[in-house]
Parts: C-alpha cells; sequence; structure tokens
C-alpha cells in the first residue's frame, strides 16, 4: 500500500495493486512492450511496483513545487505595480494551485491519497522544488520567477508531458496550456524593467544575478552524478536527462536576456559552437543539497505557512466531512 | 521575519509541530464532465475533491472553466463510474470480417450495373 487504508468498495472495483518488478517477468515484458510501442499506462493497468513508486514521487513532488511555488509570487500580489501587473499575477497564482490540484489527482490515481501527500510534505519527507526555498525581494524578483522558473519548468514540464503514465500527460497537457500565458506575462515584465529606467535595469540586474543560481540548480545535479536513470528513462517517466534539459534551456533562453543588454552571473558561461553545448562554472552542488535538505533561507517559512494553512482551515474541512463515507481514488 | 507583510501578521506556530491531515479529512472525489458548446457532448476532463455534489459543481467551475469556453458542466462520485476492467480490454478486438456492419460491405452499384448489361435489363428497359 502507498497511503492510506480506503479500498475501492463501489461499481468501479479497481484494486491498487501490489507488484513485484521481478516476481511476474511475462508481465512485465508486456508492459514494457507496450511503452516501447507509445501506448500510455492507466490506473488499473498491470504496473511494476518500482514504476508506481517513481511515478507517485514524481507526481506528488511536482505537485507540492505547484503549491509552494505559489507563495513567494503571492507574496507580491498585493504590491504589484498597476492593476493589469495584478490581476495577470492573481490569474497565474491561481493557476499554479489548480496545477497542484490537478497533479495531486493525477498522483492519486496510483494509490496515495492526497492527505497522504499533503502530511508527507508538512513533515518534510516529501519535496519540492528547490527554487521555491528562495526569497522574492523585489518585483523585479516576480518578473525572474514568472519569466525563466515558468520558462524552466516548460522545458521539464513539455519533456514529461509525452511519458507513460495517462492521467499525469493529461494533467501536464491542460497545465502546459496555461504555462504558456505564465511565461508570456512573465516576459512582458522583464522586458519592461529591461527597458525601463536605470533604477529598474538595476533591480532586474540584482534579481538576475541573485537568481541564476537556483536556476542552475532546476534540472538537478549533472548527470554524471545522478544514479539509476536508465530504467525511467526506458519506462518513460523520466524523458530527458537533467543536463539535456538545462541545456536546452540555456539555449533557448541565454540570447534572450542577453540581447536585453543583460549579463549573467559567470564568467565561464557561453555555447561552445563545436559541440553545441553550454558550459558553464559548477553552479555548487553542496549549497543545492544543503537546501534541499532544510537548509535555505525560506524553508522553514513556507512549511510553515503551509502549516498554518492546514490548521486554520481544519474546522471548514471536518464541518463538511462525512465521516461514513468510503474515500474513493479518481478513475483517470 | 518574513519578506510578506500578510505572513508576519499571521502567528506562525512552532516549526517543528506536527500537524496531520486526517485520511478523509479532503473529501471526496468526484469526476468533471465539461460542455463546450450547447448541443456538444459532456467530456471528461478531470476530477475535483469535494464533500458534496454542490461543492463539487462549484470546485469544477473553479477548476475547469476560468478560461476556455463553457457552457454546462456535470459532476459524479468517481466511485458511482462503472467501467470495463482494463484486463477484458481483449473482448473490444475487431472482427476482421465486420463489413456486414458498415456501409462498405453494401455493393449495389455493382449489381446494377449488371443487370442493366444483362439482356434482361436491355429488353425490359425501353
Ligand atoms: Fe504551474
Ligand atoms: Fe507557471
Amino acid at each position: 500500500m502507498y497511503g492510506g487504508g480506503y479500498i475501492f468498495e463501489e461499481p468501479n472495483n479497481r484494486q491498487v495493486r501490489e507488484e513485484k518488478i521481478h516476481d511476474e517477468p511475462e508481465k512485465l515484458a508486456a508492459f514494457e512492450d507496450r511503452i516501447a510501442r507509445g501506448e500510455k499506462i492507466e490506473p488499473g493497468d498491470w504496473m511494476p511496483a518500482e514504476y508506481r513508486r517513481q511515478l507517485i514521487r514524481l507526481i506528488e513532488q511536482h505537485a507540492h513545487s505547484e503549491i509552494i511555488g505559489a507563495l513567494p509570487e503571492g507574496t507580491w500580489i498585493t504590491r504589484a505595480p498597476g492593476f493589469k501587473r495584478k490581476l495577470a499575477l492573481i490569474a497565474k497564482v491561481q493557476d499554479e494551485i489548480g496545477h497542484g490540484q490537478l497533479l495531486y489527482n493525477a498522483a492519486e490515481t496510483l494509490g496515495k491519497t492526497r492527505e497522504a501527500m499533503i502530511n508527507d510534505l508538512l513533515s518534510g519527507k516529501s519535496k519540492y522544488s528547490n527554487v521555491f526555498n528562495y526569497p522574492a525581494k523585489t518585483w523585479a524578483d516576480v518578473t525572474v520567477i514568472g519569466f525563466l522558473i515558468d520558462a524552466a519548468a516548460i522545458v521539464n514540464q513539455v519533456a514529461n508531458s509525452k511519458g507513460s503514465y495517462g492521467p499525469y500527460c493529461r494533467a501536464l497537457e491542460r497545465i502546459c496550456y496555461e504555462e504558456s500565458f505564465h511565461l508570456k506575462q512573465g516576459h512582458d515584465a522583464f522586458i519592461e524593467l529591461a527597458t525601463g529606467t536605470p533604477a529598474q535595469r538595476e533591480m532586474l540586474q540584482d534579481a538576475l544575478n541573485r537568481w541564476w543560481k537556483p536556476i542552475m540548480h532546476f534540472f538537478g545535479p549533472p548527470d554524471k552524478t545522478s544514479q539509476h536513470s536508465e530504467k525511467l528513462m526506458q519506462w518513460k517517466v523520466k524523458m530527458a536527462s537533467n543536463d539535456d534539459m538545462r541545456n536546452q534551456f540555456l539555449d533557448m533562453y541565454v540570447p534572450k536576456i542577453w540581447e536585453l543588454g543583460l549579463t549573467l552571473p559567470d564568467p565561464l558561461l557561453r555555447k561552445n559552437a563545436e559541440t553545441g553545448r553550454w558550459e558553464y562554472s559548477d553552479p555548487d552542488w553542496d549549497e543545492f543539497f544543503r537546501v534541499i535538505n532544510g537548509g535555505g533561507p525560506c524553508n522553514e517559512e513556507r512549511l510553515q505557512v503551509r502549516k498554518w494553512a492546514e490548521e486554520h482551515g481544519r474546522w471548514v474541512r471536518k464541518a463538511l466531512m462525512k465521516p461514513t463515507e468510503k474515500h474513493t481514488l479518481p478513475v483517470a | 521575519m518574513s519578506l510578506d507583510p500578510r505572513v508576519n501578521r499571521l502567528k506562525l506556530g512552532d516549526p517543528n509541530a506536527v500537524i496531520k491531515v486526517e485520511e478523509g479529512e479532503n473529501w471526496n472525489v468526484y469526476e468533471v464532465f465539461h460542455q463546450e458548446k450547447r448541443g456538444a457532448h459532456h467530456e471528461h476532463v478531470g476530477c475535483v475533491h469535494a464533500p458534496d455534489p454542490q461543492m463539487a459543481l462549484i470546485f469544477a467551475k473553479e477548476q475547469f472553466a476560468r478560461r476556455k469556453k463553457c457552457v454546462n458542466l456535470w459532476v459524479v462520485k468517481s466511485a458511482d463510474i462503472l467501467a470495463f476492467d482494463v484486463e477484458d480490454e481483449d473482448m473490444f478486438a475487431n472482427n476482421l470480417e465486420k463489413t456486414y456492419r458498415d456501409a462498405s460491405g453494401f455493393k449495389v452499384m455493382e449489381k446494377i450495373n449488371k443487370f442493366k448489361q444483362s439482356s434482361k435489363g436491355t429488353t425490359d428497359v425501353k
């Protein structure tokens, strides 16, 4: 079992099955053939336990990232410069919360309840994207998040939307559609500062300098250090390597930063014309691991705010709860 | 001190406090069906967590109808969906010889032309 003590009791009598990867070589072979043919895996299908475990981990963390990611940006809703920016930011933050819901539902089809996922977030057991452990100090930070963090997230999400698990792909399809608005409004706000007064440009350059390291961390540690992703690639859980995604991101967005006369705080950053790959300084992976394990500037605040929300919303949820009702999982 | 004045106004608890959400506190799951325009089918778009169907409709509107066109939504408790077991998928396998169910399986022109060319056809039609 992956979470709560619920079972399907009612007409859609799908059981959450315990599978062992080596127990059923024939089923495993058929499963891998289906994925190789480009077919999607659906919730009731047989799947190896490790596939289920890795997908829950991936989708759950993605969901947490959407929810926690709304906090640094949400900070600026009350202080957004002007009505149009405020409306766009409210809409974007609402979308991100919606993405969290879609993803929790997709993860839940695999057998872990939303309550169990939230509990693992609050206890620190389950992680979320490391970038959100950094503060959004000025309005320029919000434009850097909206433009570059969303751009990085899109590279990742577009890759994942071609993965093998049906419910995750369908959620991502909807998410990617909305992300195109996030990126565009972020780019627009970014350009407004970049082409504005000297003070605005300075504020933007400062934000870029502070965010560059977390952005370089975004796609995770370099390929040479990350273990056992081969099986996950074959199963189309992981769709592209960390370095490949990082390279794709740099290729698409560094020119868009440089064309505005802004700089990036890495003297070694350049595209190698021969290999076609970007080269950069080591972005301090020790800091990455330190922050992801709770040592970042905002880890504690982020979780405390989530805990506060859970605690203060509890009486409403409980008042509406129907304790006798059997809990079910989403169908698809 | 947080950079967020709203956070500073909250009385945040002990960072080490254990907050646990109870099983069932996030209610139950409802499947959502979205109708894009009058006359179109309602299409399945996802699901929401809600305590009852009325709330499910409100959440569904917020989640699935805040941008693209929508004229109506249905919600139904996920538990009430009855579906075939995916393992029985082979029952839908198509019999190769199913032209008897298909317009293409009936070739009337051939017969008409043959009739017209036959002596019977030419003598009858004057
Ligand atoms: Fe998102
Ligand atoms: Fe976004």
